[in-house]
């Protein structure tokens, strides 16, 4: 896979090109978007996103662990874990996308 | 909480904005980490997360009805790694240890 790391930047950067607002507002928007999203998880809330998936936290009980290191046995504490479930379009996309990529490079 | 709730909450706390701009901000952010995934390239939202594209090679599978075995192809899977900060939020704000030796996002 390419090694090319989008961040928060390209985000606000596609939101200045497509909405028209300034370079500060378009990075403070996407800072709100995704402390929204947190915020909603945090309160235990599922949040969803069509045609791009949800996210949902599930609760883990307490369960015996081991230090892969060591191999001694330590407890791991009951916890809160966020599941993201992509959708179909979202997957169909990856497909799609990653299959023209790979066309793309044995064509060549 | 749904994507026209998110897009309702961020009009209320923006009020200088229209309804229609922050709905193509909204699809703007989802629609550019769909596009960057597409192309096999990982997405870092730091303290949110991380989004990555992982290879799920062919295999034979089977229909778990009738055992009959099938052929499932190559496929390629979103996959999303919470962030340190709000894993630790999902635990009442207590430092939560990780799976895995994967750099913390």
């Amino acid at each position: 896979m390419t090694e090319e790391t989008v961040t928060r930047a390209q985000l606000s950067e596609a939101v200045y090109q497509e909405v028209g607002l300034s370079r500060n507002e378009s990075a403070q928007l996407v800072e709100t978007v995704l402390k929204e999203v947190a915020d909603a998880l945090a309160d235990g809330e599922m949040v969803k996103i069509s045609s791009f998936g949800s996210f949902s936290v599930r609760k883990k009980g307490e369960r015996i662990g081991r230090n892969p290191k060591t191999g001694e046995e330590v407890p791991i504490m009951p916890r809160q874990v966020l599941v993201f479930r992509p959708s179909h379009v979202l997957k169909n996309r990856i497909n799609e996308g990653m299959q023209a990529l790979e066309t793309r490079e044995t064509g060549e | 909480m749904t994507k026209s709730e998110l897009i309702l909450r961020l009009a209320a706390l923006n009020p200088h904005l229209y309804q229609r701009d922050v709905e193509r901000i909204v699809s703007t952010i989802f629609d550019e980490i769909t596009a960057a995934l597409a192309e096999g390239h990982r997405v870092e939202l730091r303290g949110f997360g991380a989004f990555s594209v992982k290879r799920r090679d062919a295999r034979i599978g089977r229909n778990p009805r009738t055992g009959t075995a099938v052929e499932v192809a190559e496929k390629y899977v979103p996959f999303f790694k919470t962030g340190k900060q709000l894993r630790d939020r999902l635990n009442g704000g207590v430092d939560t240890p990780e799976d895995d030796d994967d750099d913390d996002v």
